[in-house]
């Protein structure tokens, strides 16, 4: 019987092992696919100028680092204040049957395919403007981006102990300044992880900027213009037939992965540190 | 059923005619969660410059109590006062009342020390202060000085004002939270069992604050020890839950009489440890 009971507790051990290897081993794997592809092409000039016309080698993504960030700090600006504030109201002001359907929204928002909210925001805002532009591909990824942060901002706020908030208000501090200067710091750690997932997440999206930000050779024209996007131009240069253009696809590839990495190990850091 | 000895109303010698407008007068307060009494026309006197504790077991409404003297039980969601309390002769209940100036003049202490874990040492103290005016760094330096002698832990944290206020023992915290509530110059200290996380020394360092405090200030403890209600209090109140567990105030004193003489049988039977 003990014999039995060990057994099986080895087998299932042994499986637990293999699949925490299989998960790792996939992550090495594209990390190092991705890299050994992708980096002998990365340079100076990859990452300053602009892309060539078909058939001339050399050129760059200067364009779509460009653009990658131009959408990323607009995703910000309009996704940060939009989320933090649905958090807040949802974590510390709504009554229960409205913090349920906003709760109940943004997990709705966040499971929505991302190419529907690009198309939402080209029915929305592209067609109004008449033209794809930056500031387009910026809202959409604001919506992409906006759920994730009210979600994580209202859970970590909500690990704020209540004795802490009632401490505030006994000192005969308003409400709306107790939760600014003490139940938000306090849910900090979690805050900034939710944004900096928000970022990452929509940093690598490519299906929604299709029909809003759409691309470009050029670099930035102008908030009503279209601008290039790293994913984009992953996508449309992989799927090309020219071997410099898939090349290059791998490089931008890196690019947008050590980005990834770069900000969740900064995030880790940052969050670790404010524990201490 | 409610048993208010004579001699209750003015009993600070000598002062009986103030002694009548000031302190805390409690008048027919009955408070809810809900659907849920939780206390009932509860009617008693808080002495100014004196101190009273609240004893009873579990459950019987003590905290709910003094929840309702800084306006704090309206805070949790559901919540309802009928009754008034009157600060000084003026009704906190009264229309137009405003509960964030009120709590500037009763300040209070919780449970378990709560101090605000971003904030230094020295913010802590001058937290109330700090989100609600603006006062130039030096006098708020005078002021945390002032607060932190007052609470008897100066000495013991004059070298390390700007390191975490979480970083001090349970009973340091707990005094830090005293210093916290007196920075604002409050009339009203209301305790709520603040030695119940605390070891023995902890305990008494606290307790001989109190008799200090006492001096300045109007305090309101409960407290689940009834040694503690005896060696601190001028005055106690025995409160029982009834059968819908609404709380009742069963016996009210001068704490001698209480502890020595009471009058009502449960009141008795409690503090001879028959039951609680």
């Amino acid at each position: 019987m003990t014999g039995l009971r060990k057994a099986t507790n080895a087998m299932m051990l042994s499986l637990c092992g293999l699949s925490a290897l299989l998960a790792v081993a996939a992550l090495v794997a594209i990390l190092g696919y991705t890299i050994s592809k992708g980096l002998p092409a990365i340079s100076f000039q990859f990452l300053t100028s602009l892309p060539q016309p078909v058939g001339e080698t050399g050129g760059g993504v200067g364009n779509a680092i460009v653009g990658t960030l131009l959408l990323v700090g607009l995703a910000c600006v309009f996704g940060i204040p939009l989320g933090l504030l649905a958090g807040i109201y949802v974590a510390e002001f709504a009554r229960p049957k409205v913090a349920f359907a906003v709760r109940f929204t943004a997990d709705v928002l966040f499971g929505v395919p991302s190419i529907v909210t690009g198309l939402f925001v080209y029915g929305l805002v592209v067609i109004k403007m008449q033209g794809y532009s930056a500031l387009s591909g910026g809202i959409a990824l604001a919506l992409i981006m906006a759920p994730i942060i009210a979600r994580t901002a209202e859970e970590s706020m909500k690990l704020v102990p209540t004795t802490l908030r009632e401490a505030g208000l006994a000192l005969g501090i308003p409400r709306w300044r107790t939760i600014l200067s003490i139940v938000l710091p306090g849910a900090l750690p979690g805050v900034v992880t939710g944004i900096m997932l928000g970022t990452a997440r929509v940093a690598g999206e490519t299906a929604p900027l299709i029909f809003t930000a759409f691309g470009s050779r050029l670099g930035y024209q102008g908030l009503d213009e279209p601008v290039a996007a790293l994913p984009l131009q992953i996508y449309r240069y992989a799927i090309s037939p020219y071997r410099d253009w898939q090349q290059q696809a791998w490089a931008a590839a890196v690019l947008l992965v050590m980005g990834g990495l770069v900000v969740s190990v900064v995030v880790r850091v940052l969050t670790r540190r404010r524990l201490h | 059923m409610l048993k208010l000895p004579s001699t209750v109303p003015g009993a600070g010698a000598g002062n009986s005619m103030e002694a009548s407008h000031r302190g805390i007068r409690v008048q027919d307060l009955n408070a809810w969660y809900g659907r849920l009494q939780a206390l009932r026309s509860i009617n008693m006197m808080m002495e100014p410059k004196l101190v009273t504790a609240m004893i009873g077991p579990s459950g019987c409404g003590k905290s709910t109590l003094i929840r309702c003297i800084n306006r704090l039980h309206e805070v949790v969601p559901g919540a309802r006062v009928t009754g008034s309390v009157l600060l000084d002769g003026v009704d906190i209940y009264a229309p137009g009342t405003d509960p964030v100036e009120l709590r500037r003049s009763v300040g209070m202490v919780f449970q378990r020390p709560n101090p605000f874990p971003t904030m230094s040492i020295f913010d802590n103290v001058a937290a109330g202060l700090k989100l609600n005016s603006r006062m130039p760094r030096a006098k708020l330096s005078d002021v945390v000085e002032r607060s932190l002698r007052q609470a008897a832990l100066w000495d013991e944290v004059k070298d390390k004002l700007n390191q975490p206020g979480t970083a001090l023992s349970g009973g340091q915290q707990q005094r830090l939270c005293i210093a916290r509530a007196l920075a604002v110059e409050p009339a009203v200290l209301l305790m709520d069992e603040p030695c119940s996380a605390l070891d023995p020394v902890a305990t008494m360092k606290i307790e001989e604050l109190v008799r200090e405090l006492r001096e300045k200030y109007t305090i309101v403890i409960v407290t689940h020890n009834m040694q503690q209600a005896a060696r601190v209090s001028d005055f106690t109140g025995f409160m029982l839950m009834a059968a819908d567990r609404a709380g009742e105030l069963v016996e009210f004193g001068r704490t001698g009489e209480i502890f020595t003489n009471p009058r009502d049988k449960r009141t008795e039977d409690y503090i001879t440890g028959r039951f609680g």
